[in-house]
């Protein structure tokens, strides 16, 4: 049998099991039925309940708009799938081409595509996180308890963390005219993906709205009362605040440890796999049958010097999902490698703030456009002196304009395009915090001499 | 019926807040907010609003509640 009909056979009648039954899972399992799959599909997701979309649970459902339950993903089509919710896969064995579920099944596949993505990072400590009171967004149910907490009135909501998801509750305290103060490590708000030009904005942006923002200070404890409600936190300068309400807005774990036998390149850091989504195992060879998309994927972009990145952007999924789709059916020669320019939103405050490109992957940064006093500009930024991000605030229409800068390594700093230059733009250094997130986690021993036996194990390390 | 919006391709033109009021509003002056589960009463308004988006950005669902998992739909 030639490759082509063994691919045709498969697109006939193979067998494809997605696990993580989210926004990536939903729109691969979509994109492989228009593209001609009729072979068996079947969704594994350990959430019950049909794919819903998690940016709205962030905005729209906190402000009490629409209920939590009401962010249901829309349908592209059908997908005639076999459906396996509500339990966790806990292995996959390549040997064998097997998913295990965590009560016992097993789960044959041809081609398999792992969207996983990330879980909320819990509070520290078990029992402090235990306590009423105490939040994180990352599901519908999380968002449902925290909105029924914000429309209880409290006297005070403290948000740790001032990252996009952190920001955005502040925003939505103030919006409901709830108390609110947030606390933040790093010298200002979005710090760590948009360095400290950036961070400065949000910083006198979250003042003026009335946020009682607290930076470079940590949260060491949360003091729950007799009835096991948080109602008191303790930071490390001594300081204390009383609040009714805090939500744990300190990012995401990757859903890898699930991962942890199967030989793959998988790790605290995500799942490394080629620009096509196809995985790499921990060798670094590619593998053949194994894919990823969407937060949980870690793939290498050309345009950053080939490193891996992991995006938790919501356009990243649909794309790799996409991209992992047609390549799951696709001869080699025949393939995509997915190579778009990463786009980022969010918004907060009744700004619309948005970026392209990677803004950390830069050593300077330029307000090109507008004014920053006005929350209405653009900002670039360049590494070695060519362009590789822009964000705007409330000026999103021109970021086409530096995506395509960006696409074709355009000089740093770019010419203005419009004439509401900023008469100070110069180029300042982007100042991120320090590389410590790199050291984090799993790396890998070397074992053997010879080019046939030399192979990598996994020294897994738990945080 | 159930609505997403892909906010990276939305310019906040506002076409759909002017079409669709209760499903689509501006927020601020330019960044969209939208109710992903109007009501199937605001149909036909939606559907105007996702033909008239020069982005194409307004996704709508084809196939209300086919090949849902069973007994587990949400909306
Ligand atoms: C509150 C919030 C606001 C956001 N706002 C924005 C925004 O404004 N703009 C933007 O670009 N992005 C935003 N995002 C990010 C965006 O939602 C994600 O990028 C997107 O959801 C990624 O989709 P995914 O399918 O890769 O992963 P996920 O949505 O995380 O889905 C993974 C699924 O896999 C399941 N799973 C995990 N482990 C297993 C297992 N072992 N077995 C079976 N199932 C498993 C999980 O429970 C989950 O259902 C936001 C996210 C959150 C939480
Ligand atoms: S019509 Fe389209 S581009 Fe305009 S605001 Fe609505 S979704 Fe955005």
């Amino acid at each position: 049998m030639t490759s082509a009909d063994t691919l045709k056979g498969f697109k006939r009648d193979g067998r494809v099991v997605i696990v993580g039954a989210s926004l990536a899972g939903l729109r691969a399992a979509e994109a492989l039925r228009d593209e001609g799959f009729t072979g068996s599909l079947t969704m594994i997701g350990d959430e019950l309940g049909e794919p819903y979309d998690r940016p709205p649970l962030s905005k729209q459902v906190l402000t009490g708009w629409v209920p939590a339950g009401g962010t249901t993903l829309p349908r592209r089509r059908d997908i005639n799938a076999e459906w396996l919710l509500g339990v966790p896969a806990d292995g996959l064995d390549l040997a064998t081409n097997h998913v295990h579920l965590a009560d016992g099944r097993e789960v044959p596949f041809d081609r398999v595509l792992i969207s996983t993505g990330v879980r909320a990072r819990p509070w520290f400590v078990e029992t402090e996180a235990a306590l009423d009171g105490v939040f994180v967004v990352r599901t519908r149910e999380h968002a449902d308890g925290l909105q029924r907490a914000l429309a209880s009135g409290p006297s005070r909501v403290l948000v740790i963390g001032a990252g996009f998801t952190g920001s955005e509750i502040a925003s939505i305290c103030r919006e409901r005219d709830i108390p609110v103060t947030v606390a933040e490590l790093a010298p200002a708000p979005l710090v760590g993906a948009l360095g400290a030009v950036i961070g400065d904005v949000a910083a006198d942006m979250q003042r003026a709205h009335g946020v009682d923002l607290r930076c470079g200070v940590k949260v060491t404890q949360l003091e729950g009362d007799a009835q096991g409600r948080f109602h008191r936190a303790h930071f490390d300068d001594g300081s204390t605040i009383d609040a009714d309400v805090a939500v744990v807005a300190l990012g995401g774990i990757r859903n890898t440890e699930w991962l942890r036998d199967s030989g793959l390149a998988a790790g605290p850091w995500g799942i490394a796999c080629d620009t096509g989504c196809r995985a790499l195992d921990l060798n670094g060879l590619i593998t053949d049958d194994i894919f990823v998309a969407g937060d949980v994927a870690r793939c290498p972009n050309p345009i950053y010097e080939y490193r891996l990145i992991s995006l938790e952007h919501w356009v990243n999924a649909v794309e790799q999902a996409q991209v992992a789709a047609h390549n799951m059916v696709s001869a080699q020669a025949d393939r995509w490698p997915h190579l778009s320019i990463p786009t980022f939103w969010s918004i907060q405050f009744g700004v619309n703030i948005k970026s392209v490109g990677v803004p950390t992957f830069a050593d300077e940064v330029v307000v090109t456009q507008g004014s920053v006093p006005d929350r209405r500009f653009v900002a670039a930024y360049g590494y070695q002196g060519r362009v590789t991000a822009a964000v705007s605030f409330n000026n999103a229409k021109w970021l086409d304009h530096y995506r395509q800068l960006i696409e074709t390594a355009a000089p740093f700093p770019p010419p203005c395009p419009t004439p509401d230059e900023p008469v100070d733009a110069k180029p300042v250094p982007v100042d991120f915090p320090g590389p410590r997130l790199l050291a984090q986690g799993a790396t890998v021993v070397v074992t053997g001499h010879d080019p046939g036996e030399r192979r990598v194990t996994a020294a897994w390390q738990h945080r | 019926m159930r609505v997403v919006v892909d906010l990276s391709r939305c310019q906040g033109y506002a076409q759909c807040a002017f079409l669709a009021p209760d499903t689509f509003r501006m927020h601020g002056e330019e960044a969209l907010m939208y109710n992903p589960n109007p009501d199937d009463g605001q149909r036909e308004q939606v559907l105007r609003a996702a033909a008239a988006c020069p982005l194409q950005a307004i996704l709508v669902e084809q196939l209300e509640g086919r090949d849902a998992p069973v007994g587990t739909s949400q909306s």
